[in-house]
């Protein structure tokens, strides 16, 4: 596109669109600087109690001290766990979906049973897991794969069977064996049924392992949460939460930007 | 000439949970090595269902098929069967979309891949081969479809209402455009649709199915008499409507 072709309406549109993108950022800074400033305004001046809120100075004294000793530690182990969590709950979701996907039969056999464990609270199964694993971080990754194996394979299961009839039934017309039909259109029509299996997955993993940290874990963001709560200490807590949010973003944002990679080599609906 | 397809008493009967469906009765005729034939019938008759038989894709209940003197059952490689949808791979570029048959056949060969270039630089889309489906109009997209079918080389193409996604416009072009390509590589065609103009301008025969259960109605013979025969020509001669007032009472009494 030349420069020179714009016209002066077309002009205006783009600035106006430019314009209102620009002032929403704006705003989002603006809403999150005045929260933090309200925050430490109103604990200095004692009408809030920084005993029970902490406030942003002491949780960046607790993030800079941190820093100097445990905190890439804890923050490690959270990531170490998520990412094994996360690789394990995709790729066995997806072989299980293959295999679900192949055989009518067996889908029609699971069905229940994926309902059931898809609605019952995984927290509830804490305890089992423990016992069956060990409390470790074994017990954590298991936890996190509890919450995020069985969305994957309904996911991807569901994106396989809704794969459109007419391309199954034109590669039929060429004598297409199941495993070309699966290589061939079915996982190739489905990259965004995969990206968006991941995205969903990222996030409930993490839920997982943190769930897994509060119950057993000696390490990890989890951990360092609860234990600043037993201890009473809300700037660790504080800190805790606001850097597992921040990891929670870059970890979504790989994703995100795994599906731009592809986007561009690979053309999907 | 040889009958190349040969049709005999086949029946349809759909199982389905709610009861059978009798699609189609006793179905009867023949094509031969180098004919265009159209079925014509009611919507909902068991069209798409005897060209699905005759590709392999659905089972018959009775009856026997011939394709090419062997009786056949199972999908045939002498079978190219054209869709409606022109179900072209959204992340495939074009020639890989027209080598898919190929692939799936595992008869991707260099002299088959050369007669794929060949058939792309004749009909006019060679230029477009790095170009993914999204990036062309409707008219291409189905020259596309057409040179995928055509590439495995079949003796019979199978047509089901291959152009009825198309606007009018379009259509008219494209049928011409697909018939041309038909005529010349020489390909036998058994074409379904519901359309008599369509079905008229492009058949040497054009079966008439009555509603469902299908049985044959009646055969006809379309004759133009013309020296260069295009869908679009045929259009202008007196005959077609003549023929057209044929087709139409035939389907009507159905009605
Ligand atoms: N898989 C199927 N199961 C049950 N009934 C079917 C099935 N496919 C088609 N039919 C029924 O068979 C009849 C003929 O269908 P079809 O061959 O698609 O008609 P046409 O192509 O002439 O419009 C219709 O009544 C349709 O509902
Ligand atoms: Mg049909």
């Amino acid at each position: 596109m030349h420069k020179a072709n714009i016209s002066e309406e077309r002009k205006k549109y783009l600035r106006s669109i430019l314009i209102k993108k620009v002032s929403i950022k704006l705003t989002q800074i603006a809403i999150i600087i005045a929260f933090i400033v309200a925050w430490e305004v109103l604990a200095k001046k004692e009408i809030i109690d920084s005993f029970i809120t902490s406030r942003p100075s002491r949780i960046l004294e607790t993030f800079i001290n941190l820093s100097r000793n445990q905190l890439l530690m804890h923050l490690g182990v959270t990531c170490k766990e998520t990412i094994i969590g996360f690789l394990l709950g995709t790729s066995i979701g997806i072989f299980v979906a293959i295999i679900l996907w192949w055989s009518d039969f067996l889908s029609k056999v699971a069905e229940p049973f994926l309902v059931v464990l898809n609605s019952l609270p995984k927290v509830a199964l804490g305890p089992i897991i423990i016992i069956w694993v060990g409390a470790g971080t074994g017990a954590i990754i298991v936890m996190g794969l509890a919450i995020s194996l069985i969305v994957t394979i309904m996911e991807i299961l569901n994106g396989f069977l809704e794969t459109d009839k007419e391309k199954i039934k034109m590669a039929q017309t060429f004598n297409c064996s199941k495993l070309q039909l699966l290589t061939k259109i079915v996982i190739p029509a489905n990259i965004s049924t995969f990206i968006n299996s991941l995205k969903i997955n990222i996030g409930l993993t993490l839920v997982g392992v943190i769930t897994g940290e509060f119950l057993v874990s000696k390490a990890g963001l989890g951990y360092l949460i609860v234990y600043g709560g037993q201890v009473f200490q809300l700037d660790l807590v504080m800190t805790g939460v606001i850097i597992l949010a921040t990891m929670a973003t870059v970890l979504y944002g790989s994703v995100v930007l795994i599906e731009k990679l592809l986007s561009r080599t690979h053309k999907f609906g | 000439m040889e009958d190349l397809l040969k049709i005999c008493k086949i029946s349809k009967k759909y199982q389905a949970k709610n009861g059978e469906v009798d699609a189609l009765k006793d179905i009867s005729f023949e094509v031969k090595q180098g004919e265009f034939v159209s079925i014509i019938g009611p919507s909902g008759c068991g069209k798409s269902t005897l060209l699905s038989i005759i590709a392999g894709l659905e089972d018959k209940n009775s009856g026997t098929l011939y394709i090419d003197g062997e009786e056949s059952s199972g999908i045939s490689p002498k079978i190219g069967y054209m869709l409606q949808k022109d179900s072209l791979l959204e992340w495939r570029n074009i020639y890989k979309n027209v080598i898919f048959g190929l692939e799936i056949r595992k008869i991707n060969t260099p002299e088959n891949r050369k007669y794929v270039e060949e058939l792309l630089k004749k009909y006019h889309l060679y230029e477009f081969k790095d170009k993914y489906p999204s990036q062309l109009s409707g008219g291409m997209r189905q020259r596309v479809a057409l040179i995928r079918t055509l590439a495995i080389r079949p003796k019979i193409l199978l047509l089901d209402e291959a152009f009825s996604a198309l606007d009018y416009q379009t259509r008219l072009m494209v049928t011409k455009d697909i018939y041309e390509i038909i005529r010349n590589e020489n390909v036998t065609t058994l074409m379904v649709t519901h359309d008599i103009s369509e079905a008229i301008s492009m058949s040497d025969r054009i079966v008439v199915l009555s509603k469902r259960p299908a049985t044959v109605k009646t055969i006809l013979d379309i004759n133009f008499e013309m020296e260069v025969r295009n869908p679009l020509s045929v259009r202008e001669s007196p005959k077609f409507s003549k023929y057209f007032d044929n087709i139409w009472k035939e389907l009507d009494v159905n009605a």
